[in-house]
């Protein structure tokens, strides 16, 4: 177990233990700061990087949400991606059907609740494997749009059976202060420039819709960990058949879970939506499942959850703006892996540091063979939001601990 | 309970889907302003025709090898998702390999097949050790693979692979010399793949291994209680993995009756995509049986060559993935609607059972 999981997991562990939780999450900052320094790549920490993370973070952090909601019910919710998917039609047809992307989103967010019914019926009420249901949904789902796009888009100026015609993207608001650390941040300073650009870039242009998204994560929390209808959501998915003996009605409780999740997942396909002003044939690109990831990650918590789309956010931001850029994270990817080495060598763990410390000379020879310039080839780029993925959840996931009874099939009196 | 009665149990989902999908898919058709019944008679007259019905059995061959590979893993609850990402990639390798020719004849063939069956089992094995050791869920992870794959065979493609005909913009793999082909045999000027045996070969082998092995016991019986199949002394991790591999051993077939048995014999940008997805289809409507799996690769090779016909009449072709997605759907949740009425009915069957013995042994008695 390294220092970070024993954070996460909030857990007492009996073996020796590594750094501490903050001196960990400070070492790597301040390495990633070095590295920009050094590689002179200024987008790793700049205005723009940040900005454009937070954008792209918003469809994965609310595709997270929505499994928070699902899974915290105890209903696993592969199908985020098709009603995502569901979220960018409707939210991009009707967004320019009735001139606003405000009844975009809301029929964006009906279209991912109806979603959410399918699955509900499906996984809730008739006892389907809930793999099998949401894998259902996501073959249908995708499909029912590009049907739709063919019958009502094609013949409009600039739309088509791939693409709808544009609409009005939501307002964006910037905070006051964000030119001062716009200014700050191309001075080029070791850390205070950093810090400057990460501010920065989350204050400057944040559509509205992201301001939703953060509304929602907080409204998210509130409800599942501070009022009574979220604790009859948590024991429905850690016991269901103790909540039943208390009188909670699990299946109303877990269809109300999973229409809020789908609901998450239409704003979140409303969210993609705004970011090409467009609906795009399969835009949602895996976005519902590295959500889900992002949740796993979070340790099926809200906090978490942003967190890891943040992350994912900020990887999809710097392989769009900058392809040097990546390249120079490889050496921070070099140092991150030779500080969990460390950690391990400081808990007792020799044969996954010396695994760790190998793995590190790996990638820095990797960052070597880059000469001045070169180019990542764009399919190794594209990779990276899916590598980090994995790589996080193999760091991390034998660490989680998912709801008692998530992905149960659950049926009334048994048991 | 009786043979025919089961049968009957097990047709009855797939059945009321189709019916359900039908009804749904006239009234879409009716409300595009399109006669529904004129539009199935040229769906009728389209797919009946030689060369389309040649042609439905030729690519139900992939959706079929699709169905296998997802029901090793689904029939003990290991849910691999990346057969898409397994067998694009494995078609991609292979078809290079092949392209090669490095052996003669159908010594390349079977290179091929070999080639395909590793990659793929060496992508899926990648989630099955992730699973056993990282405890990584195998959902997420196959998925996450499945768009690493795309972009890996894509690079492939466009680099160590790549092979283009001078003035052609069209960027393929080698092309496999035609010795290593596997002749088909013609039906009217239509050739039926010959790899359409080795599907039934494969067919056959999931069923037996499945049915009557050690292994194919062990499999079902993780599947349906993995608490008891452990305390029974499966290995639940060897499992995992050994399922995982020949998940991804079968998905990695799934490329090859099209690279064997159509032009342009290679891999490039328009390979067949989709496959594994449907497969996933295929596997559940079949309810992981073989003979099923056949006929639900049948049904969905016949949608979606229809696809021609709807646009014939003037409708978007992406109607056929709408109907598809219905059938689906409705056949999961009439299927278990149908499982709960069968354990009932045979419950009740073994109640009647039991209460007739006592008055049984009471009448030797008297």
């Amino acid at each position: 177990m390294t220092a970070t999981d024993t954070a996460i997991a909030g857990g007492v562990t009996t073996q020796r233990r590594g750094l501490p939780g903050w001196l960990l999450g400070l070492v790597l900052f301040l390495a990633f700061c070095a590295v920009r320094t050094l590689t002179d790549e200024s987008d790793i920490t700049s205005v723009g990087t940040f900005q454009a993370a937070l954008t792209l973070a918003v469809p994965i952090a609310m595709a997270g949400l929505g499994a928070l909601w699902s899974e915290r019910s105890g209903v696993v919710n592969i199908g985020l991606e098709g009603m995502m998917a569901l979220g960018t039609w409707f939210g991009a047809y009707f967004g320019w059907k009735l001139e606003s992307p405000w009844f975009g989103l809301l029929f964006a967010a009906l279209a991912g609740m109806a979603g959410g019914a399918l699955l509900a019926l499906a996984a809730v009420n008739f006892a389907v494997n809930h793999v099998v249901a949401g894998t259902a949904i996501n073959i249908f789902a995708p499909g029912l749009a590009s049907y739709l796009s063919g019958a009502l888009f094609v013949g409009i100026p600039g739309a088509g059976p791939k693409q709808s015609p544009p609409i009005e993207p939501f307002t964006t608001v910037t905070l006051p202060g964000a030119g001062w650390l716009d200014d700050l941040n191309a001075k080029g300073w070791f850390v205070i420039s950093d810090i400057a650009g990460i501010i920065g870039g989350l204050i400057t242009n944040v559509s509205l819709i992201s301001i939703f998204a953060v509304i929602l994560f907080v409204v998210s929390w509130f409800v599942l960990w501070r009022m009574a209808i979220g604790l009859r959501i948590r024991a429905s998915g850690e016991n269901p058949w103790a909540a039943e003996s208390l009188g909670v009605n699990v299946i109303n409780i877990k269809w109300l879970a999973v229409l809020v999740s789908g609901f998450m997942a239409g704003v979140g396909g409303m969210a993609l939506v705004n970011q090409t002003t467009k609906y795009v044939a399969n835009q949602t690109a895996g976005r519902g499942f590295i959500g889900i990831a992002a949740m796993i990650f979070g340790n099926y918590m809200p906090g978490g959850t942003a967190a890891g789309s943040g992350l994912f956010g900020y990887s999809d931001a710097l392989q769009l703006r900058a392809n040097s850029a990546v390249v120079a994270l490889l050496l921070f990817v070099a140092i991150v892996t030779l500080v969990f080495a460390l950690n391990s060598f400081l808990k007792g763990k020799a044969i996954s540091g010396i695994v760790l410390v190998v793995a590190a000379v790996l990638i820095f020879l990797v960052w070597l063979s880059f000469g001045e310039g070169d180019q990542l080839a764009t399919q190794f780029v594209a990779m990276t939001p899916y590598l980090i993925t994995l790589v996080v959840l193999a760091a991390t996931a034998s660490t989680l601990r998912a709801p008692a009874a998530d992905g149960v099939e659950y049926r009334r009196g048994e048991h | 309970m009786s043979r025919g009665q089961r049968i009957g149990y097990a047709l009855a989902g797939p059945g009321i889907a189709i019916v359900i999908a039908f009804l749904i898919s006239a009234v879409i058709i009716a409300l595009a302003g399109i006669n529904p019944f004129s539009t199935w008679g040229t769906v009728i007259d389209f797919t009946t025709s030689t060369s389309n019905m040649v042609e439905i059995v030729n690519r139900a061959i992939p959706l079929f090898l699709a169905g296998l590979a997802v029901a090793v893993g689904f029939r003990m609850n290991l849910f691999n998702i990346g057969v898409e990402g397994q067998y694009r990639l494995a078609a991609c390798v292979a078809a290079a390999a092949g392209g090669a020719a490095l052996l003669p004849g159908l010594l390349n063939t079977l290179l091929i097949i070999i080639v395909a069956m590793l990659v793929g089992a060496v992508w899926a094995g990648i989630a099955g050790v992730l699973r056993v050791t990282r405890n990584v869920n195998e959902v997420v992870a196959t998925i996450m693979l499945n768009y690493i794959a795309f972009n890996l065979a894509n690079w492939l493609l466009n680099n160590p692979f790549k092979y283009q005909v001078e003035g052609s913009s069209n960027v393929s793999t080698e092309p496999i010399p035609d010795s290593a082909w596997l002749e088909g045999f013609g039906i009217g000027g239509n050739d039926l793949w010959g790899f359409l045996w080795i599907a039934i070969l494969l067919g056959i082998g999931y069923s037996v291994v499945v049915n009557r092995t050690r292994f194919g016991f062990d499999l079902r019986a993780s599947g349906e209680n993995a608490e008891a199949a452990r305390a029974s002394g499966v290995n639940a991790k060897r499992m995992i993995l050994a399922a995982m591999l020949i998940s991804g051993a079968l998905a990695g077939t799934i490329g090859l009756p099209i690279l064997l048995g159509t032009e342009p014999h290679a891999y490039d940008l328009s390979f067949s995509e989709g496959i594994g997805f449907n497969g996933i289809a295929v596997a559940l409507l079949g309810r992981l049986a073989p003979v099923g799996m056949v006929f639900g690769a049948l049904l969905f090779s016949f949608l979606d060559i229809s696809k021609g016909a709807f646009q014939l009449e003037g409708l978007a072709p992406e109607l056929v993935i709408v109907l598809q997605g219905t059938i689906l759907y409705v056949a999961i949740l009439a299927d278990e609607f149908m499982r709960e009425k069968q354990v009932k009915k045979a419950q009740e069957i073994a109640a009647a059972r039991v209460e007739s013995k006592p008055s049984d042994a009471s009448e030797v008695k008297a």
